[in-house]
């Protein structure tokens, strides 16, 4: 029994968060998500070569092999820094899709060291997202077809654009004609490892929730450090501390909840989806109070697109109801939770 | 991180299970609240103690077992799990006895730690004051050296069960000069001593659950003092964190809690037609709990690889208070028109257990250092605001 992380993964988060903060400050992300593309093909470049989108390819083709519980702390800095969805949706999601496969299927091996050398975008087509994240720049788009599982490129896919209210974000409407040559694996194969990338997807966006529910916090402290009224700053004030307060409670308790359900994913438990969904809610319900408290102490700053809070504040937003929402979630844990057989009390913690 | 159990680890939990199954008693023992049940509970502990399971992270010569904290845990697990007598010597157990151990004369910890593994001896707190609460640096107690005495005069409050304990121990004003937390001297005071005496505070439940303590002239010999002179906020201090955080309040008793809490709803099926809130409450319950047995997996990994515990215990102290009362409030409103039945009543669900467990969860945020206080050290000291 040992719920802490090993002296290489933390020190590879460090190494990632280190890098972001110089090379993607808010005001570049800015510059970048105001482009028609909202896509920095440099930026992109230099986080494969920090080893991002090799970090869970298999070594065999050419990546680090590490699992899940590595992402739960990777899709916290990308989620710190704001990072597009591509990133996660190729180098996590999707090669977890592609990994959960078995040997020998077509293209498999191929796209996995794409990945890896930081070639390829792929975006993730879940039929529990109504839109999909950054197909207009993908080169493969990974779709479900009755628990199949499809490679299709950009050009064979028609897709209609729905801006969002986060700067960020690319969704789009796909339309979709899958065919025997773009399938690379059935449904007997296909429905598992859907199931498990719908987990992942949940994970990384439960990790990202809470990266950027720190980001906020850390803006909302520095903001009311140096914000004075009647003489003081804001800080000082008891009802402003308790709002800050109740943030980095929330964020606490969210992290063991998420490292937990990385775990039981990397495990493959049996109660891994359980685990995933109370990490989805946890880290998304410190995101938008997070959010909430924030632009409260940000006063009518926080309102305004000026200050940065608004870039991680939008994103939470818009990120809560992505692979699942909350209904779905929560669902899910009730589900579990009130059934008969449940394992539940003290000393099931761990599933033993 | 591996979050499987060693092969000492099952079966420690296995050794415990099975002398619980044997062991705990098939009635609920009366309210430690009351003079019988506050004995039935010394006679429980006393047989915790004589197979040493009481305070199993105690060395051995102490009647301990040095467990460890995950074996800490999992103790926990199987004892609410066996839904085992509430612990009632909590205040000499948890608080008192890391500090002797850590500033305690060896006489002192020969004498007393073995007393109160054991409950022989069952001590009541003696820090709060009636003007000084959360804000403890404002004792007044005075306790003033003649030659190998100390003669201590004042009042203390919210001492939990003095009515029925023998000791209590607290700060005292040592220096009349001194002012805050310079000037004062922790004591232990036998509470048979001439000049004390003791008011009971009945709780909402009309239980002596509490009391005033009034010290008159009252002789304690210097060796009953804990560190040195004047050095008391100190010694205090430095035992006050993590236990309180986390040993005060370990989560299995939540889970269990919450366990019990999905089976009530599960009783009362049809209370979601009417208030589809409830159901999200329970759920909303369950994951409280396993989020806060999860921290403390976490917590306690991390304080094994050397990390030092410090605002996160006030964060521990919000979450659990404030889940406890979630809990009950939940409970209440699954049980309806049954809620407000008292044990004695013949149509009291469970006993009665989730009202009372509803009072105790409205001292939560109070007692401890209120959650106010906690919230202004976790944004002071964690988040770096600056005070008032």
């Amino acid at each position: 029994m040992d719920f802490t992380f090993t002296e290489d993964q933390l020190a590879f988060r460090e190494a990632i968060s280190r890098f972001l903060m110089t090379e993607a400050p808010p005001e570049m992300l800015r510059e970048i998500w105001e482009t028609e593309e909202g896509r920095s093909p440099t930026m992109r470049r230099k986080m494969a070569e920090q080893g991002l989108t090799a970090l869970s390819v298999p070594e065999a083709q050419g990546g680090l092999g590490m699992d899940d519980i590595a992402w739960s702390l990777m899709t916290q800095e990308l989620g710190y820094y704001a990072i597009a969805d591509s990133m996660a949706d190729t180098a996590y999601v999707a090669t977890g899709l592609l990994n959960a496969l078995p040997a020998g299927t077509p293209r498999r091996d191929e796209l996995l060291a794409q990945i890896a050398e930081g070639d390829v975008r792929i975006a993730v087509g879940h039929p529990v997202n109504p839109l999909v994240a950054d197909v207009h720049l993908a080169d493969v788009v990974l779709v479900e077809h009755q628990g199949e599982v499809h490679a299709l490129s950009r050009e064979q896919i028609g897709y209609e654009r729905n801006p969002s209210i986060d700067s960020s974000r690319r969704l789009s409407r796909l339309s979709v004609t899958p065919n025997a040559e773009s399938c690379l694996a059935d449904a007997v194969h296909g429905r598992q490892a859907w199931d498990q990338t719908l987990n992942r997807g949940a994970l990384a966006v439960a990790g990202q929730s809470l990266g950027l529910a720190q980001r906020m916090l850390d803006l909302s402290v520095d903001y009311v450090v140096q914000r004075k009224q009647f003489g003081k700053p804001i800080g000082s004030f008891q009802a402003v501390k308790h709002h800050l307060a109740d943030v980095a409670s929330k964020i606490e308790f969210a992290k063991p909840v998420l490292y937990r359900a990385a775990h039981a994913l990397a495990r493959g438990e049996a109660g891994a989806a359980l685990c995933v969904s109370h990490a989805k809610l946890a880290c998304c319900e410190a995101a938008w109070l997070a959010a909430r408290h924030g632009i409260q102490v940000h006063g009518a700053m926080g309102y305004t697109w000026e200050v940065d809070l608004q870039m991680f504040m939008k994103r939470c937003w818009a990120l809560d109801s992505s692979w699942g929402d909350r209904a779905f979630h929560k669902s899910r844990v009730a589900k579990a939770v009130l059934a008969d057989d449940a394992t539940i009390g003290p000393q099931y913690t761990f599933g033993s | 991180m591996h979050l499987n159990y060693t092969d000492k680890q099952n079966a420690f939990r296995a050794e415990v299970r099975a002398w619980l199954k044997d062991n705990v008693p098939s009635q609920p023992l009366n309210s430690y609240d009351t003079r019988e049940g506050f004995e039935e509970h010394r006679a429980w502990e006393r047989k915790l103690y004589d197979s040493r399971w009481s305070m199993v992270m105690w060395p051995e010569h102490l009647g301990g077992r040095g467990c460890d904290l995950i074996e800490w845990l999992i103790f926990e697990e199987e004892y609410y799990a066996a839904n085992a007598p509430m612990r009632v010597n909590q205040n000499g157990q948890l608080l008192l006895g890391p500090t002797l151990m850590e500033f305690g004369s060896e006489e002192q910890k020969r004498h007393f730690l073995p007393r109160i593994a054991s409950s022989e001896d069952m001590w009541a707190q003696g820090w709060s004051e009636p003007n000084a609460g959360s804000d403890m640096a404002a004792i007044r107690s005075k306790a003033i050296r003649d030659g190998d005495h100390y003669v201590v005069s004042g009042q203390k409050t919210w001492s939990t069960r003095a009515s029925f304990a023998d000791w209590t121990f607290g700060l005292f004003r040592s220096d009349p000069q001194s002012q805050r937390h310079h000037g004062l001297t922790y004591l232990m005071v036998p509470l048979d001593s001439p000049g004390v005496t003791i008011r009971p505070i009945k709780a909402l439940n009309g239980k002596e659950a509490f009391a005033e303590i009034f010290f008159d002239e009252v002789r304690v010999p210097v060796e009953h003092r804990i560190g040195a002179e004047g050095q008391g906020w100190h010694v205090a201090m430095a035992t006050a964190g993590f236990e309180r955080g986390l040993l005060l309040r370990s989560p299995a008793r939540f889970q269990q809690t919450a366990k019990r809490l999905v089976a009530l709803y599960q009783a009362n099926p049809q209370i979601a037609e009417r208030d589809p809130g409830v159901r999200d409450a329970v759920i909303e319950s369950w994951m409280g709990a396993q989020a806060y047995a999860q921290a403390a997996y976490h917590t306690v990994g991390l304080v094994e690889k050397g990390a030092k515990i410090g605002a996160e215990a006030s964060i521990n102290k919000i979450v659990w208070s404030e889940l406890d009362l979630k809990m009950h409030e939940t409970a209440m409103r699954i049980l309806g028109a049954y809620g407000e039945l008292r044990g004695t009543a013949p149509e009291a669900v469970d006993g009665g257990s989730w009202l009372e467990g509803f009072l105790f969860a409205q001292a939560g945020p109070i007692y401890a250092g209120t959650n106010e206080i906690q919230r202004n050290i976790i944004a002071e000291r964690m988040l770096g605001l600056p005070k008032a």
